[in-house]
């Protein structure tokens, strides 16, 4: 979005990511990290006198499920003798509870073999109280029994610890965008990259105006709590009040009736900040239908009737989207699009004039308004992308050289 | 104050939104559940006034007599019919033999399938336009739609079965989608995610006021 001073080759780090990716799928022999057994190939051998004696499983520990609201409680165990591949032996495990020593255990559940763990969430495990358990390995009809374990306590974490990562970016984040903030407030300069689908906003409006015809602004199927809603509302004030100072007419149809609300708010804002609070009509800011076909019938026809100059697509899209835009290529509109949903992106691409792509619709505020703390938090999404794109290198190279390592470090990003 | 009281809920509200995502503790899960709820009982009051925005707008079409007026009439009359058709038993909206259900399923389905099968003829229309090869970039975007559609149905196959296997069609088509789509979908998908962090900043921090109906 903005380049500080030399253009970034953004084609030379996608292709050496896409090269890298390419690489690394295809040095894996397929399924490397899966054994198949073929069970016509290999001898089993299921009691036999080479299997290993039964004993209990090992290693039996209780203790509180991390990173929860709790009542949960993570039992763990090794794996009894003969529980493998080659000599079967092992039928099951019986899993039991109790809440103290001196009662009996009670049965909580049964587990195939192979089974090294279990997550105990039942309600009736308490917050703060003391549980133990017992787990038995099943030979046949012979149950082992393992040591008890115990005793363990549910309890509520106040931070989940697998989300640090996460908080550390949106610190670093918010750090950045706070800093450029103020080093904009203080008069530095900051380049913006042009934007097409914005800067055609002024051209399309005069057409309107010169035509006498109105605008259409169809602010998506959001609901008003949705970032990309929010976004058009931004967009909506920009234009409206550009509408407003050219004494054309602006029709917004509405899918949601909060969303509705928000914009009559807005469009109203923008006639009285233009000065002609007397221009601004409520009724053509309205509610149409929350069902997403009559809704689009709706605004196909306003379109057909109205012959809108522009007509702007800006929020959550979803099937309707080419629907929407093939009927305002069709009466001759203007269009200019912008939306977050990806799938409906190629749509907006092949059927309008503009489309702002992604993040492009959230840049747009800051880039109408061109105020200084806009365009600082407009330049902390490209640092965002640099840490992003740093992260990806890293990744990239440990996992070439050592994929255990890259896979550690994969989980230990998305917190798994 | 008409500006400062909505900001300061909104940094507060936005706060805390953001930083019970680290919190699994029960209270913040409550409390987090209770906003979600308020905004669904918020919602359905709108609904009202959007109803109330509907009337108005149609009414006023019909009392001036407006192009097109008598469809302005069938919308209030199958908003009133609906309704009372809706209220006329506890049962109505609920019944797959009543009126309701009956209108639902053997009227508003087809209308909005009908309205949904359009789709296939936009989607040719726009795929025409799109694929015609005027430049580089439409070439590339033709060329690989080409060997995406092909690569997805068998003819695909069939057509260069006597290629050595992994330089078929649908193992091209495959490459395709697997590392360039990918990577711009990935692309996009943190620009958007960035984008979303940035605005919601500024809508917590007051930067961003639009939503107050205001730019400043």
């Amino acid at each position: 979005m903005i380049q500080p001073g030399k253009k970034i080759p953004m084609f030379a780090i996608v292709t050496l990511l896409s090269v890298l990716s390419a690489y690394i799928a295809q040095a894996q022999p397929p399924h490397s990290h899966m054994t198949f057994v073929d069970p016509d190939s290999v001898f089993v051998f299921k009691y036999s006198s080479l299997a290993p004696q039964p004993g209990p499983p090992e290693n039996l520990a209780a203790a509180d499920s991390p990173n929860d609201a709790g009542g949960a409680i993570s039992i763990s165990w090794s794996k009894a003798p003969g529980d493998n591949t080659i000599f079967n032996s092992v039928d099951g495990y019986l899993l039991y509870r109790s809440a103290s020593l001196d009662d009996g255990f009670s049965f909580l559940t049964r587990l195939p073999a192979g089974s090294t763990g279990y997550s105990d969430s039942d309600p009736d495990l308490k917050n703060g109280e003391n549980f133990y358990y017992q787990v038995a390995a099943l030979y046949g009809r012979d149950t082992l029994y393992a040591e008890t374990a115990g005793p363990a306590v549910p309890g509520a974490q106040l931070f989940h610890t697998k989300r640090i990562l996460v908080l550390l970016f949106m610190a670093l984040f918010s750090g950045t965008a706070l800093y450029l903030i103020n080093l904009a407030k203080r008069g530095g300069t900051l380049y913006v990259r042009p934007i097409p689908g914005i800067d055609a906003v002024d051209d399309a409006i005069g057409r309107a105006t010169e035509m006498g015809r109105p605008i259409l602004f169809v602010p998506g199927l959001g609901e008003a709590s949705r970032v990309a809603t929010i976004a058009a509302f931004t967009i909506l004030a920009r234009v409206a009040k550009k509408v407003a100072e050219y004494q054309t007419r602006i029709i917004v149809p509405n899918y949601d009736p909060v969303v509705m609300t928000i914009c009559q708010e807005v469009v109203k804002e923008a006639y009285s900040s233009a000065g002609r609070p007397d221009d601004y009509d409520p009724k053509d800011v309205y509610f149409v239908t929350q069902d997403q076909f009559p809704y689009t019938a709706s605004v196909n026809g306003t379109m057909l009737r109205e012959k809108p100059a522009t007509n702007f697509y800006m929020g959550m899209f979803y099937a309707e989207s080419l629907v929407l835009a093939e009927t305002g290529f069709v009466s001759g509109s203007v269009q200019i699009a912008g939306t977050d949903q990806l799938i409906q992106i190629p749509f907006f691409v092949a059927a309008c004039d503009y489309t702002l792509m992604g993040e492009e619709l959230y840049a747009a505020s800051a880039y109408l308004s061109q105020e200084p703390q806009q365009l600082g938090t407009l330049k902390a999404q490209d640092w965002g992308k640099i840490m992003a794109i740093t992260l990806m290198l890293i990744g990239s190279i440990v996992y070439l050289f050592d994929s255990g390592a890259g896979e550690a470090l994969k989980n230990w990003v998305i917190g798994g | 104050m008409r500006r400062e009281v909505p900001l300061v809920i909104v940094f507060i509200c936005g706060a805390f939104m953001a930083l019970q995502y680290f919190v699994p503790h029960n209270i913040s899960a409550v409390i987090y559940q209770n906003a979600l709820n308020w905004t669904i009982i918020i919602g359905i009051f709108t609904l009202a006034v959007g109803i109330g925005s509907l009337v108005n707008l149609h009414y006023d079409k019909i009392s001036r007599r407006k192009e097109k007026w008598p469809y302005s009439l069938v919308t209030i009359g199958a908003l009133v019919f609906m309704t009372v058709l809706g209220l006329s038993s506890p049962e109505a909206v609920q019944d797959p033999r009543g009126l309701f259900m009956k209108m639902y399923f053997y009227v508003l389905s087809p209308v909005q399938a009908t309205m949904f099968s359009l789709l296939a003829f936009f989607i040719a229309s726009a795929a025409y336009r799109a694929f015609r090869a005027k430049t580089v970039l439409a070439t590339l975007l033709l060329a690989s739609a080409v060997i995406v559609m092909l690569g997805r149905i068998p003819v695909g196959d069939a057509l260069t079965a006597w290629m050595p296997e992994g330089t078929r069609i649908s193992d091209l088509a495959r490459y395709i989608l697997d590392y360039p789509n990918t990577a711009a979908k990935r692309a996009i998908y943190i620009g958007v995610g960035l984008g979303v962090a940035a605005t919601s900043l500024k809508i917590i921090l007051g930067v961003e006021r639009t939503w107050l109906g205001g730019g400043k």
